[in-house]
């Protein structure tokens, strides 16, 4: 089956700046595909081009089958966007404007909406420029989430929302996906995508960095381990693939480079392993590593999350 | 006082941010007064030709218009400056200081940018006070400009009176900083601030007119008639601007006190709940469109409507007192001689458009409004073409246009036809009315193209309504070219009801609107969207 989206080599300028650096992207029907990068690293951009609402200079863009600038009204009727900072009509209630916006796509399930309504506890009669943050975003959410549709397209959907409606939806998200809907969902917040993605993409630049499932990444990257051991520690150091090694007694802490585990792990048995302690890298690491020279450099602004 | 801590900061950077909006209100306005005073002595040389003017304008009627006639007796350059000038420019200097304090009060609360300057270490009253400074600096430097470069702009422009006119049309810049300052703590939209600050502007011009017209008692009553009864260049009362320092005074002091009491962000008006689903309207493009313009469109509908109303009433006696009058005459020789009723009939039908004209281009240039704040994007990403999101605005100023043109006929018509007894009048004005929908049109159009193509510079749009209505008011009185007319849509409409009617220029004026509105669909449709 053809994938739901597939973008290669995209190249997008906005004068001398160069959003877009030859990214490519591909989600497959009916994935929940995770799309990672710090700020100003291209994801928004990415998707208005998806969306139609910038062309793009160079590279290959298909959604659903076809050319988002050229088919932009029949694609929309197959999908829905939400946006993470978006700006409401001020003077049309939160109940008017997910009406409007899911009239707009057609077919719209009444039932659903209110359960939606109901679910995410919004109060769809107050003016849209009475909402909090979090609120607009509810509503953006719900008009998103309410229509029937092949494809969601989420750009930091959840931007503001407090851990119970993170929750809520991210288990709609699991229901979107047990229904055979293919979601794109960029996110800052690494502990949603884990939970919920089948892959991610990694971007950088304007670039796509990384691509792949989660278990396929975790080899990419070390894991945690701690152990207790009979003997003293000794001879962790010299290991290959064994690094942050610390030494507490009896204790020792240290990552590891997923091909060398095997032989840290020998090492550790013959030492008399009396406790051990391991953990698979988390997203979060998987992100920082990446973008770790840039933190070295940078102290100032500290990884998402 | 720890209250007003950051004023100061606040100063810098509301002149910062306007750095150029501030210069060209000012400017446009001084520039408009000394071009225009400038030009009386090529358009009336002789004492002889001001006489005459003078005759025209002594009537209730004309009051509604300039000013209560101080000096008509003797009508020196100056009488004329302050008896035609003024009432005029002291509208423009009103807008200037609504729109300037609502620009930085309310509308950075309702952005939520207030919050973030207020968390700083900014007093409770700084921004109001910040903004008083400000736009009070404005148009106290407007009338030091006027004070000083009105006696050199026509010789025979006393240095006492062109201090009293400057000082006047601050006063009355002054009361509508304060008016606008107290209104901006009523409601949470600016948008509101802005249209209940507009409508007390225009209840108090209308006051200072109807006052002018019997006796002048309820001129007092208003701000525009304080400025008036400065009596400027005729015999001026100072003590007259006392009262509009001590309104402005008060105003903003009030202003202030409800600012230290309500929450940031909220207003004194508390916001009602609404529908929790949306009506049936509120399906398509088109049904968004009409629900977001149709508060604008009825305001612009209803004024029409009373300006028709009070136009048909006084043609009969308006039309005489212009027919032997040189200015007048020769514009009315652009028309064509004919009853004279129907003479100013077709002046005011000819006004009306283009009044209505800035419903069209600010109807149309919705458009980009929602396009920068970022709510085209929500409905382009669903199955709505560029064609129909654009369409469903310019519906709006397509078919406003022609609504206003219809109401200012039905309501010139219905008091034409019950003041002349004849029922006939009503169908022959609303047509001649309707005669101008395509120089309407026109103006839709190029507002559609400057959006289509040049999306920054959609402004531009106003700027070009200004300067035709600049051409169409003011250019008899300059003996503009012939060019400069031929450039104006509203200029090529035969000037019905005096005019014979002839179908070419309306059918070519819709065929340029055609075109213009062609190009900028083409060029929306072809260009980027986004929130810049």
């Amino acid at each position: 089956m053809a994938s739901a989206i597939s973008v290669s080599g995209l190249h997008k300028s906005f004068g001398r700046t160069h959003a877009l650096d030859g990214l490519d992207l591909e989600v497959s029907p009916g994935e929940v595909h995770g799309f990672l990068g710090p700020n100003g690293s291209g994801k928004s951009t990415t998707i208005r081009v998806l969306l139609g609402l910038l062309r793009a200079d160079a590279g290959g863009v298909r959604l659903l089958g076809g050319d988002p600038w050229r088919d932009a009204v029949g694609l929309h009727r197959r999908l829905s966007y939400v946006p993470g900072d978006v700006s409401l009509w001020p003077n049309l209630t939160g109940g008017e404007t997910i009406d409007l916006l899911a009239r707009l796509r057609g077919r719209v399930d009444r039932g659903r909406r209110d359960e939606l309504v109901e679910r995410f506890r919004l109060d769809p009669t107050k003016k849209a420029r009475t909402y909090s943050k979090g609120n607009r975003q509810k509503v953006i959410l719900v008009a998103g989430l309410a229509s029937d549709v092949e494809l969601l397209v989420l750009d930091e959907p959840t931007a503001g929302l407090d851990p119970l409606m993170e929750a809520v939806f991210q288990q709609c998200i699991r229901e979107l996906r047990a229904e055979g809907r293919t979601v794109l969902l960029s996110s800052h917040i690494l502990a949603e995508v884990e939970a919920l993605c089948d892959r991610v993409t990694i971007i950088r630049l304007g670039r796509t960095v990384e691509t792949g499932t989660l278990a396929g990444l975790r080899h990419l990257t070390r894991t945690s381990v701690a152990a207790e051991t009979s003997a003293a520690p000794t001879g962790m150091r010299e290991l290959p693939g064994v690094h942050k090694v610390r030494v507490d007694d009896r204790r020792v802490e240290f990552d590891v480079d997923t091909e060398h585990l095997d032989a840290a792990l020998r090492r550790l048995a013959e030492l008399g392993v009396r406790s051990l302690r391991s953990r698979p890298p988390t997203l979060e690491e998987l992100f920082l590593r990446h973008y770790g020279d840039e933190l070295a450099g940078d102290q100032g602004e500290p990884g998402p999350l | 006082m720890t209250t007003l801590a950051g004023t100061g900061g606040l100063v810098r950077f509301i002149l910062r941010r306007d750095r150029v909006r501030l210069p060209v209100w000012v400017l446009s306005i001084s520039v408009s007064v000394l071009g225009s005073v400038a030009s009386f002595a090529s358009t009336y040389p002789t004492a002889a030709d001001r006489q005459a003017r003078a005759r025209v304008l002594d009537s209730p009627v004309a009051s509604l218009f300039v000013g209560p006639g101080y000096g008509l007796d003797d009508y020196t350059y100056g009488a004329m400056t302050a008896q035609e000038m003024l009432p005029i420019t002291a509208l423009a200097v009103a807008l200037m200081s609504i729109f300037l304090v609502v620009r930085h009060t309310r509308a950075e609360e309702e952005s939520g940018r207030a919050d973030v300057v207020r968390a700083t270490a900014v007093g409770r009253h700084a921004a109001a006070v910040a903004t008083l400074a400000v736009v009070g600096g404005a148009n106290l430097l407007l009338g030091v400009l006027l004070a000083v470069a009105l006696p050199l702009s026509l010789e025979g422009l006393s240095p006492g009176g062109s201090v009293a006119f400057a000082a006047a049309l601050t006063g009355v810049g002054l009361v509508f900083t304060g008016v606008a300052l107290v209104v901006a703590q009523l409601s949470r939209a600016a948008r509101a601030a802005l249209g209940a600050a507009s409508i007390l502007m225009a209840a108090a011009y209308l006051l200072r007119a109807v006052g002018d017209m019997g006796g002048g008692a309820l001129s007092w009553l208003s701000p525009f008639g304080w400025a008036t009864e400065t009596r400027a260049y005729v015999h001026e009362r100072w003590c007259a601007l006392a009262l509009p320092g001590l309104a402005a005074a008060m105003l903003s002091v009030a202003a202030v006190a409800i600012g230290g009491r309500r929450d940031v962000g909220a207003g004194v008006l508390a916001d009602r709940p609404g529908p929790a689903t949306g009506p049936p309207l509120l399906g398509s493009p088109w049904g968004l469109a009409l629900r977001l313009q149709r508060a604008a469109l009825a305001w612009w509908t209803v004024s029409l409507l009373g300006l028709g109303l009070v136009y048909g009433g006084i043609a009969e006696e308006a039309g005489e007192l212009y027919e032997d009058v040189s200015a007048i005459a020769e514009y009315l020789e652009r028309i064509g001689a004919a009853d004279a009723a129907d003479q100013y009939l077709a002046l005011t039908f000819f006004v009306s458009a283009l009044i209505g004209a800035g419903y069209s281009v600010q109807s149309a240039l919705r458009l980009r409004g929602e396009e920068s704040a970022g709510r085209a994007e929500p409905l382009l990403a669903a199955p709505v073409s560029r064609w129909r999101l654009a369409g469903s605005h310019l519906a709006m100023s397509l078919g406003g246009g022609v609504v206003l043109l219809l109401a200012f006929g039905l309501g010139a018509g219905t008091t034409r036809a019950l003041s002349a007894g004849q029922v006939s009048e009503l169908p022959r004005l609303l047509g001649a009315a309707l005669a101008y929908a395509p120089a309407l049109w026109v103006f839709t159009a190029l507002a559609t193209a400057l959006f289509g193509l040049l999306p920054r510079a959609s402004g531009a749009a106003w700027a070009a309504l200004a300067a035709l209505a600049f051409v169409g008011f003011l250019g008899p009185l300059l003996r503009l070219p012939d060019w400069a007319y031929d450039l104006s849509p509203v200029e090529h409409i035969p000037r019905l009801p005096v005019a014979e009617f002839t179908p070419v220029p309306l059918v070519l004026l819709t065929l340029v609107a055609a075109g213009l509105l062609a190009v900028g669909l083409a060029g929306f449709r072809r260009r980027e969207v986004g929130a810049t």
